[in-house]
This record gives C-alpha cells, structure tokens and sequence, in this order.
C-alpha cells in the first residue's frame, strides 16, 4: 500500500530524513518508535505534503484498492494553484507518486493524517468542516457529493462510536476541546473520512487510560481491515497494549535502523532507545 | 460655499484615496437619523459601487440602533458614522469590509456617549488582498457627565498578501472617571498550520482560504435581519479574492 524508498527531507535546509525505506501492505499496522528528535514528525508532515518540508531525494508510492482510485483517478486538479502541478498518476496500478500530489489530493487519495496537536479553528463547525472535507474528497474522486441528511447520519454514528456528544461536533473545531477531547475528535473525523491508510502521530500523548481505550478501540475499529492499513508514530509502548501492530520499528537518525515484532516495542521499553539504536 | 478637499493632515482623511475623493466632491449631504427615545432602529448598508457615505445619528434616551455594513465595491468605498447617545441609548456597528485589487475601503465612526448609561459595540473585520487598503478609524467620546458608559471596540484584520495594507486605529476620548472602555486591534494573516490541516482533510487550498476567511467575518452580521443575505454576499467577494 505504502512504499517509501530511500527517503529524505529537510526542514529549513536541515537534514532530518536521511534515507528512510519502510514498506506497508494493506492489512498490516505498523508501530515506528523512536526518541525525541529522531525525525517521527517530520515522517508524518513530509508524507502529508505540509508546507516547508522539503524531499530532497528518494521516492513513496501510494497504491490504494478504493474502486476508481487506480486508474483515471480523477485525481486532477481543480483549476486552482496546483493546476500546473504534475501529478504522475499512474494509470497501470502501480500505484501514485504521493509526494507529485498535493495535500487535499493525498486526502482523497486515501490517506489520513492524526495531528499531534489537532489545530483549533475558531468560527468553523466541526460538521460544516468535514461534510466539506468529505464533499471535496468525493469530488475529486468522481462519487456523488453526501446530502446534508446523509452527512448528519454519519456524523452521528462516528460520533457515538467515539463517545462524542453531537452538540461538540457542531462547535467550532477543537476550540475549547481539552487534549483527550481533540484526539477523539481527530478519531470522529478519521471515521467520517474513512481512509485506506491512516498516519496517527503521538495520537496516544495527551490521553487518560480509559480515553486511550477509546482511542485504541476506534483506531481498530475503523481501520483494522484487510484492505487498509495503520502506522502510528509513538513514544511509548502503553497504546501499542490497545492496537496491537504488526510490526515495530524504530527510527533513529532520520532512519529504520532496527524492525521487529511487536516484541521490538517491548524490549524498547525495558532498555531505552539509546541500547536499540547504537 | 463648497468645503475645501480634504488633506493628509486631515486625521479622517490620512489614509483615503484623495484622487477618488477629488472627483467625488462635493459630497453629497450627509444622512440624518434620529432615533426618537426608546425607539428601535435596525438598518444594513451594502456598500458596493464605491462613493462617501457619510451618516450622522442621534438616539434619544434608552434608543436602540444597530447598523450591519457590508463594505465591498468600487475603487473607493468610504462610510462615515456620527453617532451621538444620550441617556442609556444603545449602539451596535457590525461591519465587514472585503477587498482586493487597488481598493480603498474605509470606515471612519465617531460614537459619542454625550450623557449618562449608555452603551456601544462596535466589531469590524477587514479582508485585504492584491494592493488593496482597509482602514478602521474609530473614535469614543466620553462626555464630562456621561457616567456608567460601557463601550467596546474589535477590530481585527487580515492581510491576505504581504502588499495589501491594513490602517486600525480605535481612539478614546474620556472625560468621565466611571465607565468601561474596552478596545482591542489586530492585523494578521492566515494561519498556515490552519490551512494545511483543512488541506490534510481533503479541501483545496482556495476552498480552505475560504473556509478560514468566512470563519473571520463570522458573527459581524449575528442580530442583522438580512444576516444570511449579507453572509453570502461578504461570501461571495471572499470567494472572489481567494
């Protein structure tokens, strides 16, 4: 699903990837480990295309089985300042060049990004913001816009799913929600969105235990599935208890430099990054 | 007996488009209102040809007026308010101003609270493209007497490219020890961790700036009977300029 060759990216001129390879296939949850500074956010931003991370080198193929996604796509541009933006969409089922794609392209292609620190928008619902989200995804991938009605029923059913009162979706996104509350609602959207693949940073960090079950449960629930697939980027083995991944790694250096089992988590935790990554 | 054009060193005008007021003038008589005590008046102004505005108001005792102003057309788009209250009157400006281009928008209020109780809010926001410049200069009198005033003023702006400018600059005149003035300013540009998340959700970019913007003029038109109307109108220029 997710093929990342030998990749590098630099924020601010400065080196943080340096020849990352990781490879995801649908059905399995990966679990990538590391120590503050090792470059696990900077993974995450660079695969969602943000703004100022910068691929000097290497390549991510994105390969999803959502009908229609493979071939024509309908991926281009909608006549707005990426229009020039070649999009390398292969039409042979190879797969899509991820990092030729723009952010909202990525989206609708199918993968979704769990924000460390979900942004707070004052003055925008929750719901106005995701049935647009949702609309725009559809559009681009040629399926009929949700009526209001059948947006509403989603929305809910996510929401119940998570333990979300409906009136929080219809405040402004995040604004006031406290650091358990934003996570969960970073789960509602993930379920509304329902992505082939989905990049969870530190979505355990800020989180009591019982939201963290929360939080587990809905990870398995709605991406648990054999044509989708999970890579959580973590600190800690506590939520890897809850999502059980297929493989573990651990980045150090801006690199894989050690994969392993879930049993990799395990010793990480008994003996530091520091013994692992020498 | 015409008055001479304004000049830079003229406060009210530092930052107009002069030559537009050149050809503007004279102006036309200004408009007079007079909300008679404890009466209500409710009014929304669409500015979209361009032209002076210019309004004098008066609201008698326990009056309540509240103005919705739309400031979006022409080259040069100017509206001018002369608000006098007296005795518990209560005064509302809800007032959005959208441009790109070359546009000049301003709005210049004077609100004097000339006698005791009464109250004024004021909430403008400012959307700034291309070379175009938005001014707010908004002045509060506080008569000698006039007690128990409760004022405020916000006043916020955003700079959608770094050539655009932004004039704020809301002015206290108080000359009474026991009111409240409040007053807060801020000229800014779209966040761009906002925007990328709204990206990372599926939504282009224009339709995220978009999004981002409407959220910024939000609640300007809440009370006006035609909200909705101006809503989608202030909506459609934002949509213009992204």
């Amino acid at each position: 699903m997710l093929r990342i060759d030998n990749l590098h990216a630099t924020v601010a001129d400065k080196p943080i990837l340096k020849g990352l390879s990781l490879q995801i296939n649908a059905g399995e949850i990966h679990a990538i480990m590391g120590p503050n500074g090792a470059g696990k956010s900077t993974l995450t931003y660079t695969l969602g295309g943000r703004p100022g991370y910068e691929v000097t080198d290497g390549s991510v193929t994105f390969t999803t089985r959502r009908p229609g996604l493979d071939t024509g796509l309908g991926l281009s541009s909608d006549g707005g300042e990426n229009s020039q933006a070649p999009h390398h969409v292969r039409g042979d089922g190879e797969g899509l060049d991820l990092l030729a794609l723009a952010p909202h392209e990525r989206a609708a292609a199918g993968l979704f990004l769990g924000f460390q620190y979900p942004v707070e928008i004052p003055g925008v619902s929750n719901v106005q913001f995701l049935r647009e989200a949702l609309n725009s995804q559809r559009k681009q991938r040629g399926e009929d816009p949700l009526s209001g009605g059948e947006f509403l029923k989603l929305a809910r059913a996510q929401a119940d799913a998570m333990g979300m009162d409906m009136e929080m979706l219809k405040r402004p996104v995040n604004v006031g929600f406290s650091g358990g509350e934003k996570k969960r609602n970073e789960m509602v959207q993930m379920g509304i969105l329902d992505p082939m693949l989905a990049i969870l940073d530190e979505t355990d960090s800020g989180l009591d235990i019982d939201a963290l079950r929360v939080v587990g449960d809905g990870i398995n629930r709605i991406m648990r599935k054999p044509d989708k697939a999970v890579l959580l980027i973590t600190h800690y083995q506590r939520l890897l208890d809850y999502v059980k991944p297929d493989f573990v790694h651990v980045l150090a250096g801006g690199r894989i430099v050690k994969s392993g089992g879930p049993e990799l988590a395990l010793e990480l935790e008994e003996d530091g990054y520091k013994e692992i990554a020498a | 007996m015409s008055q001479p054009l304004p000049t830079r060193r003229d406060e009210a005008w530092r930052y107009a488009d002069l030559d537009a007021v050149a050809k503007l003038w004279p102006l036309p008589e200004a408009e007079h209102i007079i909300v008679p005590a404890g009466g209500n008046w409710a009014r929304s102004i669409v500015q979209e040809a361009g032209g002076v505005h210019q309004i004098r108001m008066s609201l008698g005792k326990g009056a309540v007026a509240a103005l919705h102003v739309l400031n979006i057309g022409g080259d040069y788009g100017r509206i001018e308010l002369d608000v006098t209250l007296h005795d518990g009157a209560d005064f509302t400006l809800g007032a959005a101003q959208i441009g790109g281009g070359t546009q000049t928008l301003e709005i210049i209020t004077t609100v004097t609270h000339a006698e005791p109780n009464a109250t004024s809010q004021q909430t403008v926001r400012t959307v700034l493209a291309g070379h175009a410049t938005g001014t707010y200069l908004g002045k509060v009198a506080v008569a000698r007497d006039a007690q128990q005033t409760d004022s405020t003023q916000s006043v916020k702006a955003m700079l959608l490219d770094r050539t655009a400018t932004a004039n704020a600059k809301p002015e206290l005149e108080i000359f009474a020890d026991d009111v409240k003035c409040a007053h807060g300013c801020a000229i800014g540009e779209l966040d761009p961790v906002a925007l990328f998340y709204l990206e990372s959700r599926g939504l282009p970019p224009a339709e995220a700036r978009t999004l981002l913007l409407q959220a910024f003029v939000s609640g300007v038109f809440d009370g006006a009977e035609d909200a909705e109307a101006l809503q989608a109108l202030a909506l459609a220029k934002l949509g213009a300029l992204a």
